[in-house]
């Protein structure tokens, strides 16, 4: 086996365990989008275009709730921005990638992928070593195609009583369940929260996600301060 | 009927959202300040999702009372902390929401 295809499979081992709640995750966005009337075809081009679960299914709530495109593609920019963070890491360990492999791991770079390439990419110098990106990558993007399929199978056929909707704020309060043990954490997700429930019917545009996550942010940027303040 | 540009420029921010990441973005780039603040973003923009479709019904008003939501909500975030599971705290909530809906309120 050659060094790229062994490296390249160390990636697809490394993300697997990290795939089985994208599963689930993959499975609910296909059966809402055929839920709320989107055409198979049309679901799966959102998982093949935009390939992220957070912006399809942002995309899919403020679809549905009639907001305008720029309020959509708005709040898809907000999701996205968490990955600002993960920015700093990551394009030390990348910078003499190929400009090519930069577009290509950019397509394939959800957040299980990125777990797992950060650690690798830390520890190895191999020159081949885009190919570990490329592999986890290619198995997020393979495992949520095939999910998304199976939704759009499922989405015909689950009863609406079920009530499989609410499976989308479950999925989202899964992703920031640890932040519940966190003071500061609590009380910016409270107020996010609080802004976005009541300006829901409120706020012009349904621009309610912008207005919240900003007034979450801003209370998060006076809290810290004023914790710093208070520990220096 | 979802435009095709729309999901074409939905793609687009996801794509150059991780090109920056990856390709542009310099940890000089970033006080401490500043990552402190970012770590935030998931806390700021997760809850505006989560909380309308916990407490507002269909037609868009406040439920607060009978709302089996609520419940699953909680037990799933107890779970989740306990467990430190994704998939745990998604099916915790979605089968004490099954039981309340089927057996508890019916």
């Amino acid at each position: 086996m050659s060094n790229k295809s062994k490296i390249f499979l160390k990636g697809v081992a490394d993300v697997s365990p990290l795939m089985i709640p994208v599963v689930p995750f993959g499975i609910i966005f296909g059966v809402l989008a055929i839920d709320l009337g989107l055409s198979p075809i049309t679901t799966m081009a959102m998982s093949i275009i935009i390939f992220g679960g957070a912006s399809q299914i942002i995309f899919l709530q403020l679809f549905s709730a009639g907001a305008s495109s720029l309020v959509i593609l708005s709040s898809v920019g907000a999701v996205n921005s968490r990955h600002l963070l993960y920015g700093a890491v990551l394009s030390e360990h990348m910078s003499d990638f190929k400009m090519t492999w930069k577009i290509i791991i950019s397509y394939f770079l959800v957040d299980q992928a990125f777990a797992v390439t950060n650690s690798y990419l830390k520890k190895s110098s191999d020159k081949d070593r885009a190919f570990h990106s490329f592999g986890a990558g290619a198995t997020c993007w393979i495992i949520w195609q095939i999910t998304t399929i199976i939704g759009i199978f499922l989405g015909s056929i689950i009863p609406e009583k079920l009530g499989l909707s609410f499976a989308v704020p479950l999925t989202f309060l899964a992703l920031i369940v640890d932040d519940f043990r966190k003071l500061i954490n609590v009380i910016v997700i409270i107020i996010s929260g609080i802004i976005a429930t009541f300006g829901y019917e409120i706020i012009p545009f349904k621009a309610y996600v912008i207005v919240a996550a900003t007034s979450g942010l801003i209370a998060a940027m006076i809290l810290t301060k004023f914790n710093r303040f208070n520990n220096g | 009927m979802v435009e095709w540009s729309l999901i074409i420029y939905c793609g687009l921010i996801t794509f150059f959202s991780r090109y920056l990441m990856i390709a542009i973005l310099k940890k000089e780039m970033f006080t401490n300040r500043v990552r402190e603040v970012l770590s935030f973003v998931p806390s700021a923009i997760f809850p505006a999702i989560i909380f309308p479709a916990i407490f507002l019904d269909v037609t868009g008003d406040l439920l607060i009372e009978n709302n089996p939501k609520i419940f699953a909500a909680i037990i799933a975030i107890i779970i989740g902390l306990v467990s430190k599971n994704v998939v745990a705290t998604i099916f915790s909530g979605l089968i004490s929401y099954w039981f309340l809906i089927f057996v508890i309120f019916n």
